[in-house]
This record gives structure tokens, sequence and C-alpha cells, in this order.
């Protein structure tokens, strides 16, 4: 009999040998593509199954923590908590799904594309993330978050024959560095505070650090973390990487991997800082709010499907982003029962969006497998053709509206209501949050706005190009994988009363105070109970719906017996063609004129003539909406840089005599420093 | 327990009974407004007897989402029917979903039409939804901060809990965050039951429907589904809007005496709220789709402040 403790030690070292197992056997077997595919993603399923297990019995059970040998100085390790172990949880269940749908995915590389190179880094790729938040010193920290950034950039540019995939990894990895030079910078001055690296000295010295010091940390964190997550305005690597990707790997990256820099923001927020001042909740819930709005209003225009998604993962980064930042308020006012409760909000929909927005990518996935396009314009009438996939993917689309009782729903609410508890505070934070909801609202509502346009012109009526006319079903692993992610996001939806006590004890571990049964309870019929009797059932709205089927059928008695098949109504006209449908651009046309300041859109409209003026040949219409923050942030100074590094060009002459000087000219200097006593 | 099951039921039939009657009053009181004689109140339940008796076409494009939408949509507006006190506070299920509860359900019954009307590959059924879905991301920040006001009033978002402490203040709810609120919730129920100046229930011009766009393709048996589901969902708006502002009247027990008394009062107090909504129809033109974004930030407004005053009157 093992105990508890070595057990938990097998668990994890089984993880990471798993995953090893996958890499290594990728490579050895990279010759034959279906057997190189299938052991090295069932080896991350079962790697994921081991992690599975490991986290929930960590949540439940206690903290571990593993030293690995080292000096004084660089002590790495391991160490597990809650907060970390539930992260683990969010990524064990993607990858568990992904790898399963990868398995039929990559059929679609067979023969082209080295399986066994995208193998192996899909394992190490996972591995990284897991160590990521995992690891319990900074610098093992930022070596496998190092790791981890440059294994998805290869990933990113795994299709790198294509140029735009090849601009996406390089917009991705200058990005993804200035991010990591900031965390660089927020860790370098909480180590010089506590004298190690070591994240547990982290914690004492955080809070005893002067104001000005914790302030630069706090905002070189949220750049750094922030850059990963996706926040606007550090967001603009997002809608070129996810898309550029193989879509496996995007359901990981979108579902996933921008998930570590959200643990990563409330380990130094709440765990380092202590939360240190009452800007930076404001500030956190500003920022969340912002790329909430922002994000889906760039989704709602957006015609490339994958494009979309990754506009819709900065939105709800931002929901989450609300969520912690409202916490931040309430634990700064001292009010920890409050931040807990907005805190679990906040990790409930981080964990429903790793699903859903997991299952919708893995959906844009398999459309493209199946009609090799992207773009929403040439999609249509899939729902015949797809059958499965469209059922699996309308769950996604009704969990990430927020419909009930699909669980974007659930953690919706719990968002509104948390901020709806933080008014008896003071009169200037009632309007902060406030306004906040009021924006979520905005951005629920363009959520269902945007992924009703994309269901209903992607699936729905006829085919509007040959690619979707010849759609085939997805494989059965593709299906399998899609599946599982559907019945999570229902279960996650009527089953939040086994998720809250579980988050609840997750939120302790930064919180220091538990909300369940003082904040919240769970009553009859999983009834979620919060002050003030606001509560929600979903099992029970589910029930009554069931029970209330009765009467349309009733209504509907024989209804089939007395139905005719006739063309579409057309005022009179044979219109039955993909021609006369309603497209996705014009769907989204009330939106864009709403919002025209923001989207600045420009349109072209190319007409030509056959003999008469009044006969038009053929005609082009051309529309696009532009990028603000790329052309009036990044572009001025992209264009600063080169043009600074123009004049910088002088001293690369190109000559070894030249180089060979420099590094004399410096060493003489630093000599003459040593000499004169600079330490 | 059995009481109980009596009331949902009771609240159910209430419901499904007097839907099509408010819809036949407000048009019978429009065509008064009009000089016009119209047809009888009872217009309505002889429609949907009418259409329930009728063979349907169906569009040779559609799936099977087409015929599942009706049922979803009257379904989910059905559930939200259980939530929302028609003529007692101590509602049985009241405990299983709040104002945003209802407004999703509401959002969950929207969102499969609009899907549906896709699905025939008409212009007019995109046009349809399109607009349908706009309108209501226009109405949505208004009413979540209406919500906000309401319940920061009240303390809670339960419906059953805010008709009973509003009935219990008496004419003090007639405060000014109260009737800001109000103001701003009337303007969204003009939105969300489709009435003019957002929408015109009664045409059937092609370029200016937004409701009708939607349900364009269905016919018979399920058409009178998709009605009478509108027409619930235009009784559950009044009924929100009456109960939750003066909710005066309403059983707090259960009584055979009190509940009697509570449906008369809720019976005069939707009749009232027609005939206000049939005046304001009158006496408004529709305005064009671009310029609802200033009628509901009208609202919007209005429901910011009656936060604010909240706040000043209470002293944060």
């Amino acid at each position: 009999m093992v105990s508890g403790e070595m057990m938990i030690t097998y668990l994890f070292s089984g993880l990471i040998l798993f995953y090893f197992i996958g890499a290594v056997s990728a490579v050895l077997l990279n010759k034959k593509d279906g057997v190189c595919a299938f052991i090295s993603f069932i080896s991350a399923a079962v790697a994921s199954v081991f992690g599975i297990i490991f986290s929930l019995s960590v949540i439940w059970g206690d903290p571990f923590s593993l030293a690995l040998p080292g000096t004084s100085f660089l002590q790495f390790g391991i160490f597990v908590d809650a907060l970390s172990a539930f992260f683990i949880l969010v990524i064990s269940v993607a990858v568990f799904a992904v790898s399963i749908y990868s398995i039929g995915y990559v059929r679609e590389y067979f023969g082209k594309k080295n399986i066994g190179y995208l193998g192996f880094l899909y394992n190490i790729f996972i591995l990284s993330m897991i160590l990521v938040v995992s690891a319990n010193n900074a610098i093992m920290f930022l070596i496998v978050w190092e790791l981890m950034s440059v294994i998805s950039y290869l990933l990113v540019v795994y299709e790198h024959e294509k140029p735009e995939t090849r601009k996406a990894g390089f917009i991705y990895i200058v990005m993804t560095h200035i991010g990591t030079g900031f965390i660089i910078l927020s860790f370098l001055i909480l180590a010089g505070s506590s004298g190690s690296f070591n994240f547990e000295t982290f914690r004492a010295a955080g809070v005893a650090m002067p104001p000005l010091l914790r302030d630069m940390a706090f905002v070189f964190a949220l750049i750094g973390f922030g850059t990963k997550a996706g926040i606007v305005p550090l967001h603009i690597w997002l809608p070129y990487a996810h898309p550029a990707a193989p879509s496996n790997v995007s359901a990981l990256m979108s579902g996933v991997m921008i998930k570590t820099a959200i643990f990563m923001m409330i380990r130094v927020f709440f765990d380092f800082l202590g939360a240190g001042q009452a800007w930076w909740g404001y500030l956190v819930l500003a920022v969340g709010t912002l790329s909430a709005i922002i994000g889906i209003l760039y989704a709602v225009v957006e015609p490339d499907i994958k494009r979309m998604l990754a506009f819709s993962s900065i939105e709800n980064v931002g929901i989450i982003l609300i969520g912690i930042g409202a916490s931040m308020i309430f634990f700064e006012g001292g009010r920890p029962g409050l931040a807990a409760i907005a805190a679990i909000a906040a990790l409930y929909h981080l964990l429903n969006h790793s699903v859903f927005k997991g299952l919708l990518f893995m959906g844009a996935g398999s459309i493209i497998f199946s009609t090799h396009t992207k773009n929403i314009e040439k999609l249509g009438g899939l729902i015949k053709k797809m059958p499965v996939s469209s059922v699996l993917i309308l769950v996604g689309v009704l969990s990430i509206s927020a419909l009930p009782p699909f669980s974007g729903f659930v953690s919706e609410w719990l968002t509104f209501q948390s901020l709806l508890l933080g008014f008896n505070f003071n009169t200037f934070t009632m309007i902060v949050l406030s306004i906040s909801a009021a924006v979520l609202a905005l951005t629920g509502a363009l959520a269902a706005f945007c992924f009703l346009k994309t269901f209903g012109i992607g699936f729905l009526a006829l085919p509007r190009s040959e690619h979707a006319e010849h759609a085939t079903e997805a494989n059965t692993p593709m299906l399998l994988g899609m599946g599982l992610f559907a019945i999570l996001s229902i279960l996650l939806g009527i089953l939040p009363f086994y998720i809250l006590p579980a988050l609840d004890r997750v939120t302790r571990t930064f919180i220091g105070v538990s909300a369940f049964s003082q904040f919240f309870s769970i009553s009859t019929f999983g009834t979620i109970v919060l002050p003030a009797k606001s509560s929600l059932s979903t099992p029970l709205l589910l029930v009554l719906m069931f029970i209330f089927l009765l009467v349309p059928f009733l209504l509907l008695y024989n209804a089939r017996k007395s139905r005719a098949i006739y063309e579409t109504w057309g005022c009179g006209q044979p219109v039955s063609t993909s021609r006369n449908e309603y497209t996705a651009h014009a769907f989204s046309k009330p939106v864009e004129m709403w919002f025209k300041n923001l989207y600045r859109p420009a349109r072209q409209t190319e007409a030509t003539y056959s003999a008469s003026p009044f006969l038009k040949e053929s005609f082009r219409f051309e529309s696009r909406v532009e990028q603000v923050f790329e052309e009036y942030i990044y572009d001025p100074v992209v264009r600063f840089v080169m043009a600074k590094s123009q004049s910088a060009k002088v001293v690369q002459t190109g000559s070894i005599h030249a180089y060979l000087s420099y590094i004399f000219a410096t060493l003489i200097i630093l000599f003459m420093f040593v000499i004169a006593g600079g330490s | 327990m059995i009481a109980k099951i009596a009331l949902v039921i009771l609240q159910l039939l209430a419901i499904i009974a007097l839907a099509p009657l408010l819809s036949g009053i407000i048009k019978k009181i429009k065509a008064f407004f009009q000089i016009r004689k119209g047809p009888g109140i009872f217009q309505p339940y002889y429609d949907i007897a009418k259409l329930l008796q009728k063979d349907s076409v169906v569009s040779q494009n559609v799936s099977w989402l087409f015929h599942a939408a009706p049922i979803v949509s009257f379904v989910a507006v059905l559930t939200a029917g259980l939530l929302i006190p028609i003529f007692i506070t101590e509602l049985p299920f009241g405990f299983a979903g709040d104002l945003i509860a209802v407004v999703y359900l509401f959002a969950l019954a929207r969102f499969f039409i609009a899907l549906a009307a896709l699905d025939a590959g008409s212009s007019f059924g995109g046009m349809g939804g399109s607009r349908e879905m706009f309108v209501a991301s226009l109405v949505e920040p208004a009413l979540m901060l209406s919500i906000f006001a309401i319940a920061l009033n009240v303390g809670s978002t339960n419906l059953g809990y805010i008709s009973q402490t509003v009935s219990a203040m008496g004419f003090d709810a007639f405060s000014p965050y109260q009737i800001l609120a109000f103001v701003a919730l009337f303007i969204i129920a003009i939105a969300e039951t489709g009435r003019i100046p957002v929408d015109n229930p009664a045409t059937h011009l092609e370029l200016t429907m937004i409701h009708e766009a939607m349900i364009l393709e269905y016919s018979g048996k399920q058409l009178a589904i998709v009605e009478l589901g509108a027409m619930i969902k235009q009784l559950l708006v009044f009924s929100l809007l009456a109960n939750i502002f003066f909710p005066w009247g309403i059983a707090q027990g259960v009584s055979a005496a009190a509940v009697i008394i509570a449906l008369l009062a809720y019976f005069a107090k939707i009749v009232i709220l027609g005939a206000v909504m049939a005046m304001v129809e009158t006496s408004t033109a529709k305005w064009r789709l671009f310029r609802l974004p200033e009628l509901l930030s009208i609202s919007l407004m209005f429901s910011f402040l009656a936060l604010v005053s909240f706040i000043i009157v209470k002293g944060g």
C-alpha cells in the first residue's frame, strides 16, 4: 500500500513520463504517419488522465511540492497548490479531448508534412504549460515560460510554406518576447527585494516592498502576462497566431495557453503582492472591460472563422479579468468573502471558456478539414453535410453565447452577481462596477450576435461555394474529441453545484477565506444561493424546459402529416439559389454601422460594363474594417524603429576588423571600470 | 406540495390564456385611437385556433433546426413564465432563476428563432435575424443597468422578493430612482415586444419588418406556436413592468381570496400598460433602424440616472 503522498508523486511523475514518451515516440516513429500520430497523441491523452487525477487529488487534498537538486542560489522545484492544480486540471481536460481529436485531424497532413515533428512539439508544448503553472522558482519559471513560447511559435509556423503563417509567427514571437521582457523586469524587482528567486520568498517580500516598487512590479507583470493573455491593446498577435496554427494547436493555445498568463496574474497580484493598492483592481477591471468589448466588436465583423474565434478569446479573457479585477477591489477593500465570489466567477468562466473555445476551434478545424476554407462567406448548408459536427458545434455556440442552461450562462450570471454584490461598497466603486456590468451585458449580446451569425451563415441554408457543397462529416476521433467537450459544456452548465465547492477550495489558496456557506450555498435542486436571495438552479430550469416540451408537442400533434415541401418564398420569383442568401457581411452590417467610429470601414466597388453602361458585365465589391490598434499604435512604433535603425546602420560596416575593434574597445572600458573600483 | 403544483399550473394557465387576450386588447385600443372599429379582442384566439388547423408549407432548404426552433423558443419563454410573479410573490419555482435568468431565457428564445430565420436561405430571414439580434444588442446594456438599479434598491435580483419588498414599501416606492428605472424599462419593453418605433407588429412590408421577417417561412401549426410564444413573451414583459414597479394587490400568501384579488389587480395593470403602449404606438412613427441606438441610449441614460439618483438619495 503506497501512502497518499507517494501516490501523488507517482501521478506527477507519470504525467511527465507520458508526455516524454509521446514526444520521443513521435520522433522515433516519424516514418509511419498513422502509427506515429496514434502513439504520440494517445500518450498525451494518457498523460492528461494522470494530470486530471493528480490535480483533483491536490484540489481536494494537500499541496504537493518537490524540490529538485540544485544550488542554494538556484533552487529549482515544483510546487502545486490548489490554484496550480486547478490550472493543471484545465490543461489536462483540454489536452485529453484535443489529443483524441488530433488523431483524426492530423490525417490532413499525412504524406504532406512531418507528423513526428508535430507530435514531438505538441507533447513538449503541453509539458511546458504544466511546468509553467507548477514552477516554484523565478528562473525555472522563465525557462519553461520561454520554452512554452518558443514551442508554440514552432507550432504556429508548422504550415510555414504559407507566407501569412510566417508573418503570424513573426508577430507572435516579437510580442511574446516583449511580454517576457516585462515579466523579467517584474521578477527582478521582486527578487531584488527578497534576495532570492524562490517564489516562497517572493510571497514574504512582495507585501513588505516600498509602494513604488510594488506598483512597478504590478504594472510590469500586468503588461508582461497581459501580452500572453491577449489583453487590449497588447492583443494584436492573437488574431494572427491562433488562425495560423493547426486547429488542434489553436484549440490548446486559445483554450489553455493564454490561461497560464491568467494563472500568473493571480499568483503575482494576490500571492506575491497581496493585491496592494485600490487602483490595481480598477486598472485590471478597466483592462478587462475594454478587452471584452473590443475583442467581441472585432469578432463580429471578421469573416475568417478562426480569426473570429481568436478575437472572441480576447473577449473572454476580458470577462475573466473583470472577475479578477472585481475580486482585487473587494480584497483590497477588506471584503475577502466577496473577493472569493468574484474570483470563483472568474475561474469558472476560465474553465468554461477553455472547454467551449476548445470545442469551437476543433469545430473550425473540422470545417477546414472538410471544406478547405476558413472564409464564412464560402460556407453554408453544413448542417446537412456534417450533421453530427454541427450539433456539437451548436452546443459550443450556445455555451459561448451564455444561453441557459449551458456553461457560459452560469459563469456570466456569477460574474454579474459578483459585480452587483460590490454595490454596498462606496459610490465610486458602484459607478465603476455598473459601467463594467453594462459593457459586459453589451459584450454578451454581441457575442450572441457573432456566434449566431457564424452558425447561421456557416451551417444553415444552402452551400455558398463548391467547397461547402462537397463537405463531408468529420472522422470518428474528431467527433469523439468534440463530443467530449460538448458533453462537458452541458455538464458545466447544469452541474455548477459540484464545481463551485471545488473552486472555493481553489480561491481559498490566494484569498485566504472560504466563501462557501457564508457567502454562497447550495440548496435543493442544486440551487446556487447568493446573499440576498438571488439564486439560480440550472438543473431545475432544464427539467422545467423538458416538462414544458409537452405543450408544443401537443399543439404540433400530427403536424408532420399536413406538411408540404416547397420553395422558399421569394416574392413570387424562384430564388432557391445560394446567391439570394443573406451574407455574413450583410448580417453584421448594422453593428458595423453602429460602431463605424471604431471600425472605420472602407469599401471599394469596381464594375465592368459590356456594350451599354446599363449592363454590368461583372461587379467586384470589397470591404474591410481597420485594425485601429495596429494602424494607430503599432505601425507608428514600427516605422519609428525602422527609421532609427537606418541611422544605426553606420556602425554595422560588415567588416570583421571593425567588429573586432568594437570588442576590444568594450574590453578596455570594462577593465577601466573594474580598476576604478566599480563592482 | 399539492398547493404548489396547483399554483404552478394556475400560473401557466393564466399566462397561456391571457397572452392572446392582451394582444387583442392592445389592437382594439390602437384601433380606437386611430378611429377605426378594429377586430374584436378575442381575434388572436381565433387566429391561433385557425392556424392550428391549417396545413403548413415548409421550404425545401431547411434542416431540423427550423422545426426545432419554435419548440425550443416556446419552452424557454414558458420557463421564464414560472420565474416572474404574476399573482403571487411566493413563486414555487422562483428560486430556479432571477431577473438575469429571465433575460437570458428570453435571449435563448430569440436566438433560436433568429437561427431558424437563416435556415430557409431567404434574404428576408437573414435581414430579420440580423436586425433582431442588433436590437437585442442595443437593449442589453440598458436592460442590465436597470436590473442593477432595481436590485440596488431592493437588495436582490429575485423577482418574487422584489415584488414583495416593493409592495411592502407602499407609496415610498415612488422614489426618483424607481420612476427613472421604470421609464428605462418601458423603453426596453417597446423594443422587446417589437412595437413602434422599434418594429411594427402590423407590417408585412418586407423592408421594414423585423419579427415578421424572421418568421416569414413559418406556416400552419408551427406559426401558431411561434405567434403564441411571441404573445406570451409580450405578456411576460408587461408582467415584469407591472409587478416590479406596481406590485400592489399581489398575493403574499396562498389563499383563494387573495389569489382572486391578485388576478383581477394583475389584469387591470396589464390592460393599463397595454393602453399606454397602444398610445405610444399610435402617437409615434417607426424609426429608421439606424436611429434606434439613439432611442436605446435614452433608455441607457435613464437607467444610469436611476443608479446615480439612488446613490445620491441613499448617500452611497
